[in-house]
């Protein structure tokens, strides 16, 4: 593996490799993307909020190779009828996706229509990906807004009978993939979006998600089962007034992941659920930074992950609540919890709080187990064998984060996922 | 059916040597009783039996119908027809006590070579069984044993039993944290379960649960050894005069 150097000019040297698109509307917000990402500069070791995840491979100018991970199983969320959007190493592919018309939403293409004067994505795009660069920056997220290739462009104005699905497949074994969405939820709309696949050998993607008054935004993803695939990912949402986001991330594999996620709720009685779970065995590291902001009253925020991690995996996570001045009644929740299989595995974790209002309910917890040998031998002595009896338990630690899918098809497609993988390794 | 010959066994991480030469024989269709004083090795004795981890055994064999329980895994012996109702059954949150049910019987089928149970015979088979121990539709979906009273835990382990039909079972000390109704449900439901092939072994410290559950002998337990076996009649001496001149009868 190279290891780039941690010399000044690394920024320049990964900018040097890129071109920015140029005309239409998003042209000033990629040319103030641009000018962000030179000034803060790429994300480096020796920053606080890249200390447990080494930046490097993300920052290469060329990105690491990867061989795809090709399996015969059945695309995941095969089990509800859904719009199939494709990209293949970042790149839209109109023969395999859907039509793009559904009632109550419209959904087009960045790069088709990023060069348009007009858009009303202009107000959202790079908009809310500034704003979370405060107080924590997100260089990745900068250099995405300003060299994005290609995205959707959502506007999500009723309540489509169908999940929009992201399919990202990844090909090539040196792809490195820049996509940017943008998702507007009117208020009172409700729309579920999915996404699925590795996507190519490095993935960049960002994802900004206006959530009006009322509206609701349900959010599933799995990563694909590429072992040697690194991605960074942020989720930029601003939560209107009693509107709902709630998110899910299934992680299976992958050398390197970072997902961020940055939630402001924004009017009073907003909901914002966090959750993931991932399983890594040997050469992983899986990286959930997320960060919530309570700036509303009645505001609630639940983050629950859990990470299984063996062979020497690696799990991350840095969980935020911010309460601002103001944000009474606030009820926050924070849990994450790693199932350690064996010695060589570990699990880093940085719960914070912070709060400026006095009456408000938070809670966090951070834990690292092995599995329960009680609860090991009860199942053994009622005749499961011990691999199926672990599998069991572990099915059980990952059952609090899987909950928070709401949609049962779609929770019992990833329970489905996670057995497949621990059955395969035992 | 059970066969335990000379059965010695210490505790691995201190060596302290617990049992010192069990000999006990369960005839099928007979239920044995096992009464002693704290830390005479009773539930010792009913780990050794189903597996598990932290004991050693020094010396001696144990038997179920001929083959050796010793060297098996703990889900082997399971599959072979040993159960050990716990004295403190086990809390596993995330795993629904349905799906434990299923995963456990139709495991020991595979293990056995026989067909799975199919999921409507096995619903049939849970709800008539769970009836009969008071056993509510929701106690069956909640996780396995978790926000359980004394009681139901009980009841769940005796549920257990029932679905899983083994031809040995072991008691370890059941009637504890059980009032008296408790007490008498869980004995109707191992009398329910009393059969010309199953044998039973109850470890218990009173006498108390064999006036639900009569056994055909008792076996008193000191000092890792039975030092006395006599009939029901032996249990009621013990009610009467506490252990300590049996105690001092074979000392």
């Amino acid at each position: 593996m190279a290891v780039a150097q941690a010399k000044p000019d690394a920024t320049e040297d990964r900018l040097a490799v890129l071109t920015l698109p140029e005309g239409g509307w998003s042209e000033s917000a990629r040319a103030d993307a641009l000018a962000r990402v030179r000034a803060m500069g790429l994300p480096k070791r020796r920053d606080e909020y890249w200390k447990y995840t080494r930046p490097d491979t993300l920052v290469q100018p060329i990105a690491p190779v990867a061989a795809s991970f090709v399996n015969d199983e059945v695309l995941m969320f095969d089990v509800v009828d859904r719009l199939k959007v494709v990209f293949v190493d970042g790149v839209f592919d109109p023969v395999a996706s859907d039509d793009l018309s559904m009632e109550g939403v419209t959904i087009e293409r960045l790069a088709e229509f990023g060069g348009a004067d007009i858009h009303w994505a202009r107000d959202i795009y790079g908009a809310l990906e500034t704003r979370g660069q405060d107080p924590v920056l997100r260089p990745l997220a900068a250099l995405n807004t300003a060299f994005a290739t290609d995205g959707l462009l959502i506007n999500v104005h009723g309540t489509p009978s169908r999940p929009i699905c992201l399919v990202y497949h990844h090909g090539d074994e040196s792809s490195d993939a820049i996509l940017h969405h943008v998702v507007k939820v009117d208020s009172g709309a409700e729309v579920t979006l999915l996404e699925t696949g590795p996507a190519a050998a490095r993935f960049n993607k960002c994802m900004e998600l206006e959530i009006a008054d009322g509206g609701t935004l349900h959010h599933v993803r799995t990563q694909g089962r590429d072992h040697e695939r690194r991605a960074a990912t942020h989720i930029f949402a601003r939560l209107g007034t009693e509107s709902v986001f709630k998110t899910f991330t299934l992680t299976v594999n992958g050398v390197l992941t970072r997902n961020e996620v940055v939630v402001e709720l924004t009017g009073d009685d907003a909901v914002a659920h966090v959750a993931g779970a991932c399983v890594g065995d040997g050469d992983f590291h899986h990286d959930d930074t997320v960060f919530i902001t309570h700036d509303a009253v009645n505001c609630e925020s639940r983050q629950v992950f859990k990470k299984v991690l063996r062979n020497g995996a690696t799990g991350v996570f840095q969980g935020k609540i911010l309460v601002k001045d103001g944000a009474q009644k606030t009820d926050g929740y924070q849990i994450s919890q790693s199932l350690l299989l064996d010695d060589d595995s570990q699990f880093l974790a940085k719960p914070e709080l912070e709060i400026y209002a006095d009456d408000v309910a938070c809670s966090h917890g951070s834990t690292s187990g092995a599995i329960d040998e009680e609860a090991l031998f009860y199942l053994r002595s009622r005749g499961v064998p011990a691999g199926e009896a672990t599998d069991l338990l572990t099915l059980a630690f990952l059952a609090e984060a899987v909950e928070e899918i709401e949609n049962e098809a779609l929770a019992a497609d990833i329970v489905d996922r996670l057995s497949g993988w621990l059955n395969r390794r035992r | 059916m059970l066969e335990i010959k000379n059965l010695h066994v210490e505790l691995e991480e201190e060596g302290k040597q617990i049992l010192k030469g069990v000999d006990l024989t369960v005839e099928a269709g007979k239920v044995h009783a096992i009464m002693g004083p704290n830390g005479s090795g009773k539930s010792t004795l009913s780990y050794v039996l189903s597996g598990r981890d932290g004991y050693e055994v020094t010396d001696g064999k144990a038997t179920l119908d001929g083959e050796g329980l010793l060297d098996m895994e703990p889900e082997e012996r399971a599959a072979a027809g040993l159960f050990l109702a716990f004295q403190y059954p086990v809390e596993i949150p995330g795993v629904g006590n349905m799906t434990f049910l299923r995963t456990a019987l139709n495991a020991q089928r595979k293990a056995r070579g026989e067909e799975e149970m199919s999921a409507a015979d096995f619903l049939k088979m849970v709800r008539a069984k769970a009836k009969d121990l008071k056993i509510d539709a929701d106690m069956l979906k909640r996780p396995v044993n978790v926000g359980f009273s004394g009681g139901e835990k009980k009841r769940n382990e005796i549920l257990q039993m029932a679905m899983l039909e083994p031809k040995m079972c072991i008691l370890d000390e059941t009637d504890s944290g059980l009032d008296v109704d408790a007490m008498k449900l869980v004995a109707q439901g191992v009398n329910a379960l009393r059969d010309e092939g199953r044998g039973f072994l109850v470890i218990t410290h009173y006498q108390r649960l064999l006036d639900h559950i009569k056994p055909d002998v008792v076996h008193i337990m000191a000092n890792g050894r039975i030092v006395k076996t006599g009939g029901p009649e032996l249990a009621l001496e013990v009610e009467n005069n506490g252990y300590a001149d049996i105690l001092a009868e074979v000392a």
